[in-house]
């Protein structure tokens, strides 16, 4: 509706010109838009990953409900568009007359947001984090099914209970082989909190959308959006290939090659080393 | 029946053991009973069981009869109505504890040193204070004669080394018994022998140990009693001077055959 409407008004716009682009890069409310995405992203991965282990739990419970309580909820959440989570979540605080009462939480104090900018964040937040659960979920459990069954018996047979060998001794050798897709999964949720303007969220792409109503500028507001998607995911793709490279710190060469030579010489990063050897090399840093 | 005199309690004492997997008896009734300080090796062809058994000791597999009573606790179960009930996580680790155990293909915690996996368990486990844990293991290290391998990950070190970090990871929490479930058969013919020596060194020192293996020179001299299991029962036992010189079964006889030449 919001991208109809945005059309009509390009439509009769008097062309495009990037020194609008530019002024509206840095204006306040874009900036603050910007931030909301971020910090909602963060927290739904956050909340999404703890999700996800806990799914992983429930998957292998001796009590037959609680399996089948886990298998629903991934079955749901990877089954229905996001979008749709979105709204049916949005839907239900309304419906149970949840809007007012949230609107009255001043949800990130230290940012001083208007409130009603933020009646959205909790449906939102939750919607994303059950959403990434589903997700989280099988990236948890192909990182844990990856770890040898011989390390959880030699930690039970040095009488440690499931739930320390988990964090002492699975766990960290299983977050080798999460970060990588746990990585992708973030750069996705960057990008998807723009699906939390249809509920009103005042994230990045609804306060470009509504600059594009109120100055007719619909082309400028929504190419400076992608400026800020683009430095977002770019800045998490280096944070993401550094936390990488610690993780197989033993497969980058000591001088790294130049441009010049990745670009023509036909280099190419070695491929993964044996796991063994690699977590070795984690644990020297 | 043992060169050990039988008055104190005995360390391990299994009762008619029964498993199955699935629909096959891979446990037909086994009873053993091992005492204190006593070295039991247990060899016999593939499949014949004893890896299983050994494995049932610490509670690693499931029992569906019988009882295994470790210096006189059950291990994994609790009989409620004539029926074994499994016992919960925190008591079966607590027994386990006491228990060492060396795998076949060593377990070591990749992501650890060597001194990192012996001071493992007896700080996080027990509560042990890390200072006292790291002298503990430097001690353990330098006897299996690793003190220059301290600051080692396990991928760094060769098979034998890594099975030597193993024992002194197993030993560590000052267990009252020691399982070995054929501790040399993923090694390099060569590394063998460093491994059975800290074996023998262990045995000589008293230890109680219940010895899965192939090794029959290991067996011969080292152990007070072996033991010869197939199709899932004891077929006998007795002082390995005994069993591998005069075998009483014909199954005895064929298997020793086989790996004597």
């Amino acid at each position: 509706m919001h991208v109809a409407g945005l059309t009509v008004i390009a439509a009769a716009g008097s062309g495009f010109d990037w020194g609008e682009v530019g002024k509206y890069l840095f204006d306040r409310d874009i900036l603050q838009g910007a931030l909301i995405t971020v910090v909602m992203a963060v927290l739904s991965q956050f909340t999404g990953t703890l999700i996800g282990l806990l799914l992983y739990l429930m998957r292998r419970s001796n009590f037959l409900p609680i399996r089948w309580f886990a298998e629903l909820y991934i079955w749901f959440f990877r089954g229905t568009p996001l979008l749709v989570q979105l709204e049916l979540l949005f839907l239900s605080f309304s419906e149970f007359h949840l809007v007012r009462p949230i609107r009255q939480i001043d949800f990130f104090p230290s940012l001083g947001f208007d409130r009603i900018v933020l009646e959205a964040v909790l449906p939102a937040l939750i919607a994303f984090s059950l959403n990434e659960g589903a997700y989280m979920a099988e990236i948890v459990r192909a990182g844990i099914d990856s770890i040898d069954v011989g390390q959880m018996e030699a930690a039970k047979s040095l009488g440690m209970t499931y739930g320390l060998a988990m964090r002492r001794i699975i766990l960290p050798q299983a977050a080798r082989v999460i970060i990588p897709p746990l990585g992708n999964e973030f750069n996705n949720m960057l990008k998807n909190i723009s699906l939390a303007s249809v509920i009103g969220l005042y994230e990045l792409l609804r306060v470009a959308e509504a600059y594009g109503f109120t100055d007719f500028k619909p082309v400028e507001v929504v190419i400076t959006a992608s400026i800020w998607y683009l430095a977002m995911t770019t800045v998490w793709g280096f944070i993401q290939s550094y936390m990488e490279r610690r993780l197989n710190a033993s497969n980058t060469p000591i001088q790294p090659p130049s441009l010049m030579q990745r670009m023509f010489s036909g280099w190419r990063p070695k491929p993964v080393n044996t796991t063994a050897e690699a977590i070795a090399e984690i644990g020297q840093h | 029946m043992t060169e050990q005199q039988g008055t104190a309690r005995p360390i391990v004492e299994a009762t008619d053991v029964h498993k199955w997997f699935q629909r096959n008896e891979v446990l037909r009734g086994v009873s053993l009973q091992v005492q204190r300080g006593e070295v039991v090796v247990i060899i016999g062809p593939s499949g014949s069981g004893k890896t299983t058994f050994l494995r049932c000791l610490n509670h690693l597999e499931k029992i569906q009869s019988g009882s295994i009573l470790i210096d006189g606790e059950s291990i994994g179960y609790r009989t409620v109505d004539g029926r074994l009930k499994e016992d919960n996580e925190a008591s079966i680790a607590k027994i386990r504890a006491e228990i060492g155990m060396v795998f076949q293909r060593f377990n070591l915690f990749p992501h650890m040193t060597a001194m990192q996996n012996v001071m493992e368990a007896p700080i996080h486990v027990r509560g042990v204070e890390k200072d006292e844990a790291e002298a503990r293991a430097r001690d353990l290290l330098a006897k299996v004669g690793l003190g220059h391998k301290l600051e080692s990950f396990p991928a760094q070190l060769s098979g034998g080394q890594q099975q030597r970090v193993a024992i002194a990871r197993a030993l560590a929490m000052h267990p009252k018994l020691m399982l070995f479930d054929e501790a040399t058969s993923a090694l390099d013919p060569e590394l063998v022998g460093e491994v059975l020596k800290v074996m023998q060194q262990l045995a000589e020192e008293g230890m109680t140990m219940v010895v899965v293996t192939h090794e029959m020179g290991f067996a011969r001299n080292v152990a007070h009693r072996a033991v010869f299991m197939d199709g899932g029962v004891i077929v006998e036992e007795g002082p390995p001077a005994e069993v591998f010189e005069h075998p009483q079964h014909e199954r005895t006889k064929t298997f020793l055959g086989m790996v004597q030449h």
